[in-house]
């Protein structure tokens, strides 16, 4: 080959490349393995881990542990799906074409929402998008986000919002039933308002019941309403676009994607209205023909929103999405259905009661701390039991039991209190086991 | 070689739908009565309209769909700038591990050790392999990288107090996502033009740079594949000025072991996971944007980053001059666990070599596709190009009427995925060509040929090129009707405007 292109040695090849740059350029890496090294030193590190699969864990905030069908990982491991790259030549690529166009529809279903792009990163730079969206159809410059936001939802973000000049108000939730603080909000929503944010079902587990008025009041001053969601809780619960959403927002890692250690995600994002269409982040994909006319075919939609046209101009920077993890979503919803995802909540629902009632039956635990419909997660106070969180949960990994998230540093006015989660993944005797547990370790007091 | 992509005209799965079909294996017990606890307002009137299939009626309609996607599995994928090697299966097969993909982000930290053992010693691998002192793993992709390294420069010039820096210089053969990043972040967007041998013009930088410079967002070697031999005095300029300097790393397959963005002066450096660590790119994500800073820079990073105190990792949150988070959690571990094997599995040897290859495969394909008639190789003559290059078929357009775009679509019919077409800007009918390393000798010849066959039709005046693809699930699509309000179709139950 060398020959072919008439040089003698590869070396020539980079001679245009400054010998000061040469001369230090060597890897100061480890030397080559194996297949069965690699495999053996990975192994190894993994090996230390324990998964919710060796320890029995009761985390979600932002990350639930779900059962994930055999099928989709079946399908979302052939080469075909996953050794392809964003479909810039749709001929070629219709599977997965089609395959984000069913996604967009069924997101659209589950939210009764008008359009959804093909993916964003996850929930908190979907959320990031969403308030620039908000101010870039607005032309206004602050953004009303609810007291229990997940908080590093909030940190990303500010991290969005800073460069934009987006000013971030926060509304606060009433302490008894958490739900927004209405003649508050009133008082912060002015012209400058861009958008109203909510989350339903709350980070904290609770839902509010005011959507609409919240939506209303949010609409009469000119701004939009933006609704962060978890998306098994549509199942059951009435969806963002029947509160009077504008734009959605949520998590997709449950709909049949791992845990993964928190990454990668599923960021979902969906609007109304041809307006918003327009200034929506992220690929979309359209159904279309072929040019004949003979076949249905699919391609990307409205590229002159994204950064290869646009460049400086475009709605976002957003280049590779989540593609994959929105295959297996859209497998998911379809393997599930109407009846397999109402009764996925309903079991949720089942968890969750059965739950609070035994979680409530522990002397000095407040469960919930809110007075409100919870779904699959709520928050458990320890105040009354005089013990801390962390040196619970200590005990409770003792046990083999991986308890709650900790909300002492996030919202220090709740006390003591951890935010659990429950899900099918648990069973009444794995929620008997961490009762049991907790009787052991509060009753020591 | 005859190609034929599967064509199933599968319909959208909606219409697929039989009443009662489903593909859930429902638990013994009835959990229905809870959903009577949700208070009336805020329950669901109709479960969603989803659609009601079988498990098997789900993987066939999706086992069909993956037939009619071209994947790297099945050939060459000369996707230029996307770096399509092969991505090892141990490397799938290690992510598809439970004590991956079922850890929870908030778990105790005694209980992932070995997660924080691998994400710490990723960063570092990564961060030799660059050359800079530390790097964080957070970003999703390359634009998140991007607008995450933007955001580092920011907060680096506030806390010198150096406040009027509001300018983001790109070359004009930089990728979109940088303009579009360097917007996102809050700043102007200067665009330098490059010179005669397609790199950037070190005079027009001169006159670029000033007060207001917060950076330069380059790569190297460029979109053209060609290194940027005055690099070391780019980044003088720039330094000079008092701007940073932010190292694409969509090309950095070209020259590991070769040369380190760190040691050309590069401050911020972000690598496309997916691109040059073999990650499997899954059809448009995930992939992960690690990026990679200074010393100077370290402080600013996203919390948390992973450390070790010599008996344990730990995810450090107190940095108290850290940009916050660009994301929740830690970043895209399964992305980057599989990136580390891959690392582990080729060593700082194959790593060189993967370079050295992928160089001397662009350079064969680039000598070869050059001498066809209607292609050329604009820019920097005898200068050899790295990684890729980029083929103007201007010729063949202008006198065949054969443009870039249909000698692409014709490429299909060979069973190989065109290049990159229309891109960089700055060449008229480009055709942005990367072979990559992982493609054999043979597999180039036959990519040859297919363009001298190309090449003789469209001088013959053959219908074929202007009629392709033929071998591809659908024939030439109309993507206008796509985007035209009256036709355009979204999801399958909008239509906009009718």
């Amino acid at each position: 080959m060398l020959d072919d292109i008439g040089l003698k040695s590869i070396d020539q090849l980079f001679d245009d490349i400054p010998t000061t740059l040469r001369s230090k350029a060597e890897l100061p890496i480890k030397s080559k393995l194996s297949e069965m090294e690699t495999r053996r030193y990975v192994e190894g590190l993994l090996s230390k881990n324990q998964s919710t699969r060796d320890i029995l864990s009761f985390l979600g905030a932002g990350v639930w542990p779900h059962h994930v069908p055999a099928a989709i990982d079946a399908i979302i491991t052939r080469g075909e799906f996953l050794t392809s790259y964003t479909p810039y030549q749709p001929e070629l690529s219709q599977g997965m074409l089609q395959s984000m166009f069913e996604y967009q529809s069924l997101i659209c279903d589950l939210t009764a929402m008008d359009y959804a792009n093909s993916s964003l990163y996850d929930w908190s730079t979907a959320l990031g998008e969403a308030a620039r969206m908000t101010s870039r159809v607005t032309s206004r410059d602050e953004f009303i986000v609810p007291h229990f936001i997940h908080p590093e939802r909030l940190q990303t973000l500010k991290t969005f919002c800073d460069p934009a000049d987006i000013k971030i108000v926060e509304v606060p939730q009433d302490p008894g039933t958490g739900y927004i603080d209405q003649s508050e909000l009133k008082r912060k929503l002015s012209n400058r308002t861009a958008g109203v944010y909510l989350e339903s079902p709350s980070f904290l587990g609770f839902v509010e019941e005011s959507c609409d008025d919240i939506a209303h009041v949010a609409h009469d001053r000119g701004a939009l309403f933006v609704v962060g969601c978890e998306p098994i809780s549509l199942g059951a619960l009435k969806p963002p676009g029947e509160l009077g959403a504008d734009i959605v927002v949520g998590e997709g890692q449950p709909l049949g994607n791992h845990m993964n250690f928190g990454g990668p995600l599923l960021g979902i994002f969906g609007c109304k209205g041809e307006g918003l269409l327009r200034q929506m982040p992220g690929r979309i994909i359209g159904k279309t023909t072929t040019q004949d006319g003979k076949q249905d075919a699919y391609c990307m939609a409205l590229q002159t929103r994204e950064q290869h046209i646009r460049r400086g101009k475009s709605t976002s920077n957003i280049c590779t999405n989540e593609a994959l993890l929105a295959l297996a979503a859209a497998m998911y919803l379809s393997l599930l259905g109407p009846a397999g995802i109402t009764e996925l909540s309903a079991t949720i629902l089942d968890r969750t009661n059965y739950a609070i009632q035994q979680l409530r039956k522990l002397r000095g635990v407040k469960a919930p701390v809110f007075d409100a419909f919870h779904f699959m997660e709520f928050t458990v106070n320890f105040q009354d039991a005089g013990k801390h969180v962390s040196e619970i949960n200590d005990a409770l990994l003792g046990a083999g039991i991986q308890g709650g998230l900790d909300l002492s540093t996030y919202f220090p006015e709740l006390g003591q209190t951890a935010l659990y989660c429950f899900t099918e993944v648990h069973t009444h005797r794995d929620i008997d086991m961490l009762t049991d547990e907790l009787r052991v370790i509060l009753g020591a007091n | 070689m005859v190609y034929s992509q599967a064509r199933w005209d599968e319909p959208p799965i909606k219409s697929l739908s039989g009443h009662g079909h489903i593909g859930f294996h429902k638990q013994a017990s009835d959990p229905s009565p809870a959903l009577n606890t949700i208070p009336k307002i805020l329950r669901r009137s109709a479960p969603p309209s989803l659609p009601e299939l079988s498990e098997i009626e789900v993987i066939r309609h999706y086992t069909r769909l993956s037939q009619e996607n071209f994947g790297i599995d099945l050939g060459l994928y000369a996707l230029g700038s996307c770096t399509m090697k092969y991505n090892p299966k141990v490397c799938d097969l290690l992510a598809a591990s439970h004590k991956i993909q079922e850890l929870h982000p908030y778990q105790d930290q005694r209980t992932v050790q070995g997660i924080l053992q691998l994400l710490y010693e990723a960063a570092d691998s990564l961060a030799k392999i660059v050359g800079v002192q530390k790097m964080t793993l957070h970003p999703a992709a390359g634009a998140h990288g991007e607008y995450t390294g933007l955001l580092l420069i920011r907060a680096y010039h506030r806390d010198m107090k150096d406040l009027k820096r509001d300018e983001i210089i790109v070359p004009d053969s930089a990728h979109g996502t940088n303009p579009a990043s360097a917007a996102m972040a809050g700043y102007k967007v200067i665009e330098v033009r490059s010179n005669s041998r397609g790199c950037v013009d070190t005079e027009a930088l001169k006159g670029a740079v000033g007060s207001r410079t917060a950076g330069l967002m380059i790569t190297n070697p460029n979109t053209l594949g060609i290194f940027e031999r005055e690099i070391l005095e780019i980044t003088r300029i720039v330094h000079e000025a008092g701007g940073l300097l932010y190292y694409d790393g969509a090309n950095l397959n070209a020259i590991m072991g070769k040369a380190k963005p760190g040691d050309m002066g590069f401050d911020v450096v972000h690598l496309n996971i997916h691109k040059t660590f073999a990650t499997p790119h899954g059809g448009g994500g995930p992939g992960a944007g690690p990026i990679g800073v200074v010393s100077r820079l370290a402080d600013y990073l996203p919390i948390p980053t992973v450390e070790f105190d010599g008996s344990k990792y730990y995810l450090d949150y107190n940095r108290p001059k850290s940009i916050g988070k660009v994301r929740a959690y830690h970043g895209s571990s399964a992305v980057v666990l599989r990136a580390y094997a891959y690392i582990l599995l080729l060593g700082r040897e194959g790593l060189e070599t993967a370079s050295e290859v992928a160089v001397l495969n662009a350079n064969y394909m680039a000598q070869k596709l050059r001498k066809i008639k209607g292609f050329s190789l604009p820019y920097a003559e005898g200068v050899p190009r790295k990684h890729e290059f980029v083929l103007s078929a201007s010729g063949l357009a202008k006198e065949t009427g054969v443009t870039a775009l249909l000698a692409g679509k014709r490429l299909m019919d060979f069973g190989i995925h065109p290049p990159t077409v229309y891109f960089p800007l700055i060449v008229e009918e480009a055709m942005m060509v990367e072979p990559t390393e992982t493609e054999s000798k043979l597999e180039l010849d036959a990519m040859v040929t297919a363009f001298e066959k190309i090449s003789n039709e469209a001088y013959s005046n053959s219908d074929q090129p202007k009629t392709s693809p033929h071998a591809a699930s659908v024939t030439r699509i109309d993507e206008a009707k796509a985007n035209r309000p009256k036709t355009m179709e979204l999801t399958w139950t909008s239509h906009p405007t009718e």
